[in-house]
C-alpha cells in the first residue's frame, strides 16, 4: 500500500509549514515536499506609502527579526535619499546600526540554540516530546535554560537601547540613526548589572560552544551524516573576504569552493538572482540566473557565510573558524547539523563585536546623518540571522513606494530545506512499515537546523494547530492526529 | 518562591504590568494601548511601586522579567465569547512549548520563571475583547469602550492590590 505522511505544522520553528511524504507500496519514499502554506502578502500592503516609512512598517513582518527587515529596508533608502549603499552614511550612523544589528544576531541565535534546538541535541531525536523541549532543557541543565534567557534578555536590551524599542524600534532611518548611544546606556552593557555585561555575554558564548563541540564528539555520527548533501552558498562578505554581516559584497561559491558569483554589488542583484514560482508552495525558490532553475539553488544562513567568508574580523570567532574550517580541510562544509556550530561560531562573533562597538567612541557622535541627490530606486542587503535578506524599493513623483521586492533569509533556502526533507525522509523511513513520532521529529530536526521563520518568509494568518495526517495511495485519510 | 500578597505596610508590592499584541492589526494592540494610558494614570497617581512593560509578543526573557515582581497582571486582546473584560488567575503551564516563539503564553512564561528561578509571582491576565483584527492600525470604537471599562477597573485593583485575592480561583 503506497501512504502519504502530512507533518503539520512543523514545530519548534517559527510559523507554520507542513511535509508531506509519499511512500509507494514497495515503501520507497517518491516524493517529500516542505509546504508553506500561509499566504504571503506584505510587498503589498506598502505599496502606495511614504518611502520613509518603510523602515517601520516592514518590521511588522515579524516578531522574532524585526530589525533584519527594519535595517535591510533603511539600507534600501539610504540609497534613495542619496546616502549611498552603506559606506555613506556617518561613523556614529554605521556604527549605531551596526550594533543594533548584533544586537539582533545574539539574541535571535541564542533564541534559536537554546530553546529550539538544544533539546534535540540534549535529550535525543527520539526522545519523548514531553521532554524535549526548553521546559525539559530548563528541569535538567538549568544553567543552559538561564543563560539562554538572559543572552536573549541582553541582545533585546541592546536592541532597545539603539532601536528605542525592544520590538518594532524606530533607530535606523533614511541616511543614518536618529538617536546615537549615551554614556550611561554604554557602561550599563559593559559593566552590568551581573551578568548582563558584554564579558559575561562573550563567556556564555564561548561556553555554548564549547557545549556543541563536546556533543559533537560524543555524537559525530549524528552530527556529521544527518540530511549531509552538497549544495551552493552564498552570503555577503566584505570586500576584503572578511565575514560581514552588515554590509558588503554577494559571493557565492558551490560545494567544491569554487567561486560563482564574485563579490558583486548587490544593487544589481536582478542580473544574478531570479525567483521561481511553484503550484504547491506560497514560498518562492530563488536561485542563480546564470545557472538555471535545476542547478542555482544555495544555501544561505550561518553554514553559508561560514563556507564563503575568507576570515572572521574577531579574534576568539577566528579561532573557532579555522577548527570549523579545518574540519573539512578548507572545502566548504555541506552537513546540515553544522548550522547549529556555525550559528555558535556566529554569536560569539556578535558577541565580541558588540563588546569592540561599547568601546568605539563614535557611538556617541551628534553627526547622525547624510542625505544627498536623490535616487529613484534602491536596493538593501544584509545577513539577517537566518541569512541573506534582499529589500528592494522603487518610489515615483510622490514619494511613495510602487514596488517593493523582499527576498527573505527562510525563502533563499527553500530549496535546500526541501532537499534536507528528502535526505531524512529516504534515510530513514524507506522500508519501515511504521513511522515513528522519531521519525517525523528528525524531519523536523533537518528543517529546524536552517533556523526557518516561516512567517517571515509568507506573513502568518491564523491559528496554527498541531496535526499529523496519514493518507493512502488514493490519498484517502486514514488517521489524523493534532495536538 | 513568591505567590502571596504581601500584608505588611511597611514593604510595598512589586507590580509590573505587561500588555502585548500587535498594534498593526487593530485591537490586538489592545494590551499595548491599556500600558499606554495606565501608564500616565500611574505616574499622575505617584505609585512607585508599579512597573509597565509592553511589547509585540510575550518571549522567553520575560520569565527574568517576572522573576523578582510580587504580581504580574498580563493584559491581552481577546477574541474570546466574553462580554467586555475578564481578570483571571494565571497558573504555570508547560503547553503549547512545542510550538514557535509566536505563540508563547503568560502560563508559559510563569512556568518557566518557576522551572528556572524557582520563584513566580501571583499573576493575573487581563483579557479585554477585540472585534477587528486587519492589517491596520487603531483600535475599534467598540474596543475602545471594553478598554476603558478596563482600565477603570484595574485602576481600583492597583490602589488596593490586595482586592486581587477574589480572582485567586
Amino acid at each position: 500500500m503506497s501512504r502519504k505522511i502530512t507533518i503539520e505544522p512543523v514545530t519548534r520553528v517559527e510559523g507554520h509549514g507542513k511535509v508531506t511524504i509519499h511512500i509507494d507500496h514497495e515503501g520507497n519514499v517518491t516524493q517529500t515536499r516542505l509546504h508553506i502554506v500561509e499566504f504571503r502578502g506584505f510587498e503589498r500592503f506598502i505599496q502606495g506609502r511614504p518611502y520613509w516609512e518603510a523602515p517601520v512598517l516592514v518590521e511588522r513582518l515579524c516578531g522574532i527579526c524585526p530589525v533584519s527587515h527594519h535595517l535591510a529596508a533603511a539600507k534600501a533608502l539610504d540609497v534613495i535619499v542619496g546616502a549611498g549603499t552603506g559606506e555613506g552614511l556617518t561613523p556614529t550612523g554605521e556604527k549605531m546600526r551596526r550594533l543594533m544589528h548584533y544586537g539582533q544576531f545574539f539574541q535571535s541565535h541564542a533564541l534559536h540554540f537554546f530553546h529550539l534546538a538544544s533539546p534535540d541535541l540534549l535529550f535525543g531525536i527520539d526522545a519523548d516530546p514531553a521532554i524535549r523541549n526548553v521546559i525539559g532543557v530548563a528541569l535538567k541543565h538549568k544553567d543552559l535554560a538561564v543563560q539562554g534567557v538572559l543572552m536573549r534578555k541582553f541582545g533585546q536590551e541592546i536592541i532597545k537601547a539603539t532601536a528605542g524599542k525592544k520590538i518594532h524600534g524606530t533607530g535606523a532611518i533614511p541616511g543614518g540613526i536618529n538617536k546615537n548611544l549615551s554614556i550611561e546606556e554604554r557602561d550599563s552593557f559593559l559593566k552590568g548589572p551581573d551578568p548582563l555585561n558584554a564579558d559575561k555575554m562573550v563567556e556564555w558564548a564561548s561556553g555554548a560552544l564549547d557545549f556543541f563541540k563536546t556533543f559533537h564528539k560524543g555524537h559525530k555520527e549524528l552530527i556529521d551524516n544527518f540530511s549531509k548533501f552538497p549544495s551552493s552558498h552564498l552570503s555577503l562578505v566584505r570586500k576584503d573576504g572578511a565575514m560581514d554581516l552588515y554590509h558588503g559584497v554577494l559571493r557565492a561559491i558551490d560545494s567544491q569552493g569554487r567561486k560563482i558569483l564574485n563579490d558583486v554589488d548587490y544593487q544589481e542583484y536582478t542580473q544574478y538572482i531570479n525567483e521561481e514560482v511553484r503550484p504547491w508552495s506560497y514560498m518562492k525558490f530563488p536561485y542563480l540566473t546564470h545557472l538555471g532553475e535545476t542547478d542555482g539553488w544555495y544555501r544561505v544562513g550561518p553554514l553559508a557565510r561560514l563556507n564563503t567568508c575568507d576570515f572572521i574580523p574577531t579574534p576568539l570567532a577566528q579561532k573557532e573558524f579555522e577548527l570549523f574550517r579545518a574540519y573539512t580541510n578548507g572545502k566548504p562544509n555541506n552537513m546540515c547539523m553544522h548550522y547549529h556550530w556555525a550559528r555558535l561560531i556566529e554569536t560569539l562573533h556578535a558577541a565580541e563585536m558588540i563588546r569592540q562597538l561599547l568601546h568605539d567612541p563614535d557611538l556617541h557622535g551628534n553627526n547622525l546623518v547624510t542625505i544627498g541627490k536623490k535616487q529613484k530606486e534602491g536596493v538593501g542587503l544584509i545577513e539577517a540571522p537566518r541569512g541573506t535578506l534582499f529589500h528592494h524599493y522603487r518610489i515615483n513623483d510622490n514619494d511613495q513606494i510602487e514596488m517593493a521586492n523582499l527576498i527573505v533569509s527562510t525563502t533563499n533556502n527553500n530549496e535546500p530545506m526541501n532537499r534536507a526533507v528528502n535526505c531524512v525522509a529516504t534515510s530513514m523511513m524507506t522500508g519501515k512499515k511504521e513511522i515513528t513520532e522519531g521519525m517525523m521529529n528528525a524531519v523536523e530536526v533537518a528543517i529546524r537546523a536552517y533556523d526557518p521563520c516561516l512567517s517571515c518568509a509568507t506573513h502568518a494568518l491564523g491559528n496554527m494547530p498541531l496535526e499529523i495526517s496519514l493518507y493512502d495511495q488514493n490519498n484517502s485519510l486514514i488517521d489524523r492526529k493534532s495536538k | 518562591m513568591t505567590g502571596k500578597v504581601n500584608k505588611g505596610k511597611e514593604k510595598p508590592l512589586k507590580l509590573l504590568l505587561y500588555g502585548y499584541g500587535n498594534p498593526g492589526r487593530q485591537d490586538d494592540g489592545l494590551g499595548n494601548e491599556f500600558i499606554y494610558l495606565i501608564e500616565r494614570w500611574i505616574e499622575k497617581e505617584g505609585l512607585p511601586n508599579i512597573e509597565v512593560d509592553s511589547n509585540y509578543q510575550l518571549n522567553i526573557e520575560d520569565a527574568d522579567a517576572i522573576a523578582n515582581m510580587d504580581i504580574v497582571i498580563f493584559v491581552d486582546a481577546s477574541i474570546e465569547p466574553i462580554k467586555d473584560f475578564t481578570l483571571t488567575k494565571v497558573n504555570p503551564s508547560a503547553s503549547r512549548i512545542e510550538f514557535t516563539m509566536h505563540t508563547v503564553s503568560a502560563s508559559f512564561i510563569l512556568d518557566l520563571c518557576h522551572k528556572i528561578y524557582e520563584r513566580y509571582p501571583e499573576t493575573y491576565l487581563l483579557h479585554i475583547k477585540g472585534y477587528e483584527w486587519e492589517f491596520k492600525e487603531g483600535i475599534t470604537d467598540a474596543a475602545q469602550k471594553n478598554l476603558d471599562k478596563a482600565i477603570d477597573f484595574l485602576k481600583g485593583i492597583l490602589k488596593n492590590p490586595q482586592s486581587l485575592k477574589r480572582y485567586n480561583t
